[in-house]
């Protein structure tokens, strides 16, 4: 069996008397392209803020790779290689796309050295991407596709080995979702694991090896993509009774 | 070319120092001191705002309460053993850099009005237990004697102006350093998106602090050599709301992004505020301030600088 990189065990969260998270448990495999889905308001997005630290979760615990998170700041989950990208583009709006890139290279894959020429690495990053040239521009004259590209350019600059993917696609033409499916692609054959949070079914099942199913903040399902559109208990969520 | 950058910034802060310790020698009229002195004062002030307000992003509504902190170290001082004035610059800036840091462990949690709301609310608390200790002049206030005479200047007051451009040179100086290093960048991060720069390694709780600390310790600094200047200090006048609209509305007018904007605002504003006082009326000066600061904020909301920025490129864009 392979590698656990991320285990979640038995997770919690409440925001006052509503449960957002119920006993969550899975784990995601190294180098695994995982599918995370659910109908809105299942806990998705609630999950991925308690693995990536934007909120704390109340019971059971989060290891990445052997380690205890749960408690650790945001920040230092980013050093140990956790990187996400955000549902709606969060750039930094004063800063170029450059500029954009060089806070995670700064802060994270040197966080040991600050001051390291961090430039360069940027400019290659945005060149994978197909943003070299707009290098020097603003993220408020980006287009709705390339903010979404700078979001996940701007994960791949911290150099993890998790990328978490909120949604990365949603409200992009089909041609502009087989672009960002080809770079999460790329990515994961250079060795990232990703956890993909869609609700493209198209993009989600050609891309996911494994999907876990959130339904009202419980798993109700994992398994490969076919099993789990043939699962009755996932029809039930998406569609009813 | 990195180190050159450097000596050529630190060569243009030593002459400024100089040219200051010169005019001292040449200048008769103690009218200009004075002025130059609450100007020079308010280059701190503005630009120690600024490490928090314009390069983190959390609005300082309590200059005033970390100036006056500054003021009352140095009187509790001069009470107790009258030190020499470098002694009171790093008293009043310890105590208040303490309180910046005591101040953002309590309240950076807070975004946005919040915070902007405790800090004022901790200017009227200090200002309440200051009206209230009778050993550094209460209520009523205290008169505070200058030194006599001080080696290589002609009067007290000329001593104070030269310490006070020393000063604001060095608080340009340290802003320059901040914005120019990954701190500062990552203050930037967290002023554009904190969530996000979090999520991006920034340790935003560390550098918030450091910005709180860095701030309020320039404030008491420059509130340190305060009593000697007015020679009588009472709660009312060093807790006084102008030094927070003041520090506040300098940055606004220059431009809150780089260490140039404070400095223009702070020159612009503070020498027209001089001038209306004169001229004028003191309260006067208020209305400039509030008429300018209502300007800036609507018409050019990124002030001096960034007005400049968007002139010079749209000319480039006409050229090319």
């Amino acid at each position: 069996m392979a590698e656990k990189l991320l285990e979640i065990r038995n997770v919690t969260k409440r925001f006052g008397g509503f449960h957002a998270l119920t006993d969550v448990s899975l784990h995601v495999e190294k180098n695994e392209r995982f599918g995370l889905i659910g109908p809105n308001g299942s806990g998705k997005t609630t999950l991925i803020n308690c693995i990536s630290g934007a909120l704390r979760n109340e019971g059971g615990s989060i290891l990445f790779a052997g380690t205890e998170i749960g408690a650790m700041p945001a920040y230092r989950r980013t050093r140990l290689g956790i990187a996400r990208s955000f549902q709606i583009p969060k750039p930094f709006t004063s800063m170029t796309l450059l500029e954009n890139l060089c806070i995670p290279l700064e802060y994270t894959a040197h966080a040991k050295s600050h001051g390291a020429d961090v430039a360069s690495e940027a400019m290659e990053i945005l060149d994978q991407i197909g943003l070299a040239d707009r290098a020097d521009k603003l993220p408020a004259d980006l287009t709705q596709i390339d903010m979404r590209k700078l979001e996940l350019a701007r994960a791949m600059a911290a150099k993890p080995q998790l990328l978490i993917s909120d949604e990365a696609m949603a409200g992009l033409s089909a041609n502009e979702v087989d672009g960002i499916l080809e770079i999460l692609f790329k990515l994961n054959e250079g060795g990232i694991t990703i956890i993909m949070i869609e609700h493209i079914m198209r993009a989600v099942m050609s891309f996911s090896e494994r999907i876990v199913v959130l339904d009202a903040g419980e798993k109700i399902a994992e398994g490969t993509p076919d099993e789990v559109v043939n699962n009755k208990e996932v029809e039930r969520a998406y569609l009813g009774e | 070319m990195k180190s050159k950058g450097h000596l050529l910034h630190i060569a243009v802060a030593l002459a400024v120092v100089l040219v200051a310790f010169l005019i001292t020698n040449s200048m008769e009229n103690r009218y200009y001191y004075k002025a130059s002195y609450v100007v020079l004062q308010y280059v701190v002030l503005a630009t120690a705002w600024n490490i928090l307000g314009g390069y983190t992003g959390y609005v300082n509504f309590g200059t005033a309460a970390f100036f006056a902190m500054g003021s009352y170290t140095a009187v509790a001082l001069i009470k107790l053993w009258k030190p020499p004035l470098y002694v009171l610059l790093v008293a009043g800036g310890a105590v208040s850099g303490l309180l910046g840091l005591g101040i953002g462990y309590l309240t950076l949690r807070l975004r946005g009005v919040f915070f902007s709301i405790a800090t004022l609310a901790l200017a009227v608390v200090l200002q309440m237990f200051m009206t209230n200790w009778e050993f550094v002049g209460g209520g009523a206030g205290t008169a505070i004697l200058k030194p006599r005479s001080v080696p290589f200047f002609s009067n007290y007051d000329e001593f104070l102006f030269f310490v006070m451009a020393s000063l604001a040179v060095a608080a340009v100086f340290v802003a320059w350093l901040i914005e120019n290093s990954w701190v500062g960048r990552g203050m930037a991060a967290i002023r554009d998106n904190e969530e996000a720069a979090e999520c991006m390694g920034v340790p935003i709780l560390k550098l918030k602090l450091f910005a709180t600390t860095v701030s309020g310790a320039m404030m008491g600094i420059a509130g340190a050599p305060f009593s000697y200047f007015v020679v009588f200090i009472e709660p009312s006048s060093a807790f006084h709301l102008d030094y927070a609209v003041n520090s506040l509305a300098m940055p606004m007018v220059g431009g809150t992004t780089t260490w140039l904007g404070p400095l223009i605002g702070a020159v612009l504003v503070g020498t027209a505020q001089q001038i209306a006082t004169v001229t004028l009326s003191a309260e006067m000066n208020l209305l400039i301030v509030g008429s300018l600061l209502v300007g800036f904020v609507v018409f050019a909301p990124e002030g001096l600088v960034g007005l400049f920025r968007k002139l010079r490129g749209r000319a480039m864009g006409r050229s090319a």
